[in-house]
């Protein structure tokens, strides 16, 4: 076995471990952070694969970002294992009949190709890395698809903050700008007092 | 150089390239932690001339040994586990704040030829890297099951989020002036211009058409390493020490190591972007890796500097610097750059 054949499948070990582990975990802190785990060693495997702006972009946006807030917001839950877990015999016969179809399907479209070492199929000429020639492509041929993309996540974002925002605020709260341009003639008044004599 | 190697090829024979990169790590790593050691050092004693006070002055001549005397005392200390605490998770936590202190420092160029791995994509990963230090801030507050050091770690988690975005938006200014990723490549194109071809060559650096974006980049730095006054994370006054309050001994000591690490990156990473690396600042001196240093080491005393100066931020005020004044720089800086290279009196041909 090669050194590269030793480090797909090592990777590959820790993936599907951790991939495991974020469904099977009692503690929902642990299975995000098996997720997190799964999403490092995904870039490690796409690193493997020469692929490497996909594998930094995964591990900025998920590992960096997402992931964060997703641990955040899983932290302050207060979950109660026992009342997810009830009723999972009542839905385990329609989830393995679910399950079994997604696997069919995934095996009938992969096939044999990818139950293997793949061989990195980007063929990319020598001096030229794989970073450079996707933003190359991204900017000339797919330039348009990508503009609207990054429009439809602009909308997306800006109806997220419709949606959440309560109207303006009632309640007397501090204006930091105000604050920070506050000036000292503003709140001390230097008196003149002359001197009394008697 | 070419002894050694066939004297390395004889001995370890086909693993010599793996004993070469590890060799290598060691010769970063190494010189990494002692200077860590010594940035307390000097930083203790800077902060004290600048408080007129004097700083350790006892271990050693002129407390020089105070260092290794601290770190003697943080090994030997024993590791307290809190009762309630998530084992696992709390030892883990300082393993994984340490990690991406260390293993950006793989990119790192520090001349022409001397970097350890020269990728393309060299900018990428130390963002994507360091992006994953807030995991060690986060994990040791949630593990520790204390309610200061989980108000540390959500405070932190959403400081290193906000000021990351204006991170990254200063560098892909960088990153569009050099026309590249890859940090010896932007490096190198700051040696050319009319400054440069004078002999001023500090002033073509990065630092003087993004002025803009090295403030933004040096103040964000500041706030992502959670280092005064940006320091809510820790806030002694407000909630004893943070995210790090139950840790002692030597997990104690891999968070310290791990600031002081991300310091250092920062400085260098300021120094290649924005400082011109390794070039010299004018024309009739050579360039080399001392340049580099130097402004290291500038910047760093920039760092200690604004820790004995400025008071802390609020957490609101804290947001709201980040959110609302730096964000919008960094856009409307970003569209200036774009016209300015389109525009005819593009500098950065």
């Amino acid at each position: 076995m090669d050194f590269q054949s030793f480090v797909f499948f090592f990777l590959s070990a820790i993936l599907i471990f951790a991939s495991l582990r974020v469904i099977t975990s009692r503690n929902p802190v642990y299975a995000a952070l098996h997720l997190i785990l799964a999403f490092f060693t995904c870039g490690g495997i796409w690193a493997l694969l020469q692929a490497e702006f996909l594998a930094i972009a995964l591990i900025l946006v998920y590992v960096g970002a997402v992931m964060v807030l997703f641990l955040f917001v899983v932290m302050m839950l207060d979950i109660n294992m026992d009342r997810i877990r009830e009723g999972f015999w009542n839905y385990l016969p329609l989830g393995a009949v679910l399950g079994l179809l997604m696997v069919m399907e995934m095996g009938l479209v992969l096939g044999s190709k990818y139950f293997q070492v793949p061989a990195s199929e980007a063929i990319t000429p020598a001096g030229i890395s794989n970073t450079k020639s996707i933003g190359a492509l991204m900017f000339t041929e797919y330039v348009y698809p990508f503009e609207l993309a990054s429009i439809i996540l602009l909308v997306g974002m800006i109806a997220a903050i419709v949606l959440t925002y309560r109207g303006p605020k009632k309640s007397r709260y501090t204006n930091p700008n105000q604050q920070v341009f506050v000036k000292a003639k503003d709140r001390v008044r230097v008196l003149q007092m002359p001197v009394e004599k008697d | 150089m070419d002894a050694l190697m066939n004297f390395g090829q004889g001995i370890f024979g086909g693993a010599w390239p793996a004993v070469w990169t590890l060799l290598k790590i060691v010769l970063i790593v190494a010189p990494l932690m002692l200077s860590v050691a010594y940035l307390t050092y000097f930083e203790r004693k800077v902060i004290g001339y600048m408080q007129v006070r004097i700083g350790p002055n006892r271990v050693g001549p002129l407390g020089l040994i105070q260092p290794i005397a601290d770190g003697l005392k943080l090994l030997l200390k024993e590791i307290i586990l809190p009762t309630k605490a998530n084992k696992g998770v709390f030892i883990i936590a300082p393993m994984l704040a340490i990690a991406p202190a260390l293993a950006a420092w793989a990119v790192v160029p520090f001349t022409d030829g001397l970097v350890l791995a020269n990728i393309d994509a060299s900018l990428l990963y130390i963002m994507a890297i360091t992006s994953m230090g807030v995991y060690g801030v986060i994990l040791s507050g949630w593990a520790s099951n204390s309610k200061y050091a989980f108000l540390g770690a959500m405070r932190s988690a959403a400081q290193m989020v906000s000021y990351e975005i204006a991170m990254g938006f200063s560098l892909i200014c960088i990153l569009m002036v050099s026309n590249s990723l890859n940090l010896v490549e932007i490096v190198n194109a700051q040696d050319q211009g009319r400054f440069a071809s004078m002999g001023l060559g500090f002033l073509s650096w990065n630092w003087l058409p993004l002025l803009p974006m090295f403030l933004v980049y040096l103040i964000s730095g500041t706030a992502e390493l959670n280092r005064a006054p940006f320091d809510v994370a820790e806030g002694e006054s407000e909630i004893v020490a943070g995210f790090h309050v139950e840790y002692s001994g030597m997990a104690f000591a891999l968070f310290f190591l791990a600031e002081y690490a991300n310091m250092i990156l920062v400085a260098a990473l300021t120094s290649i972007m924005f400082l011109g690396g390794w070039l010299s600042p004018v024309g009739f001196l050579p360039d080399g890796i001392l340049w580099l240093f130097a402004k290291m080491s500038f910047v760093l005393l920039l760092f200690l500097w604004f820790r004995a100066t400025f008071p802390r931020y609020r957490y609101d005020q804290l947001m709201r610097l980040g959110w609302k004044v730096f964000l919008p720089i960094c856009m409307i800086w970003l569209v200036v750059v774009g016209v300015w290279m389109l525009s005819p009196l593009n500098i950065w041909k």
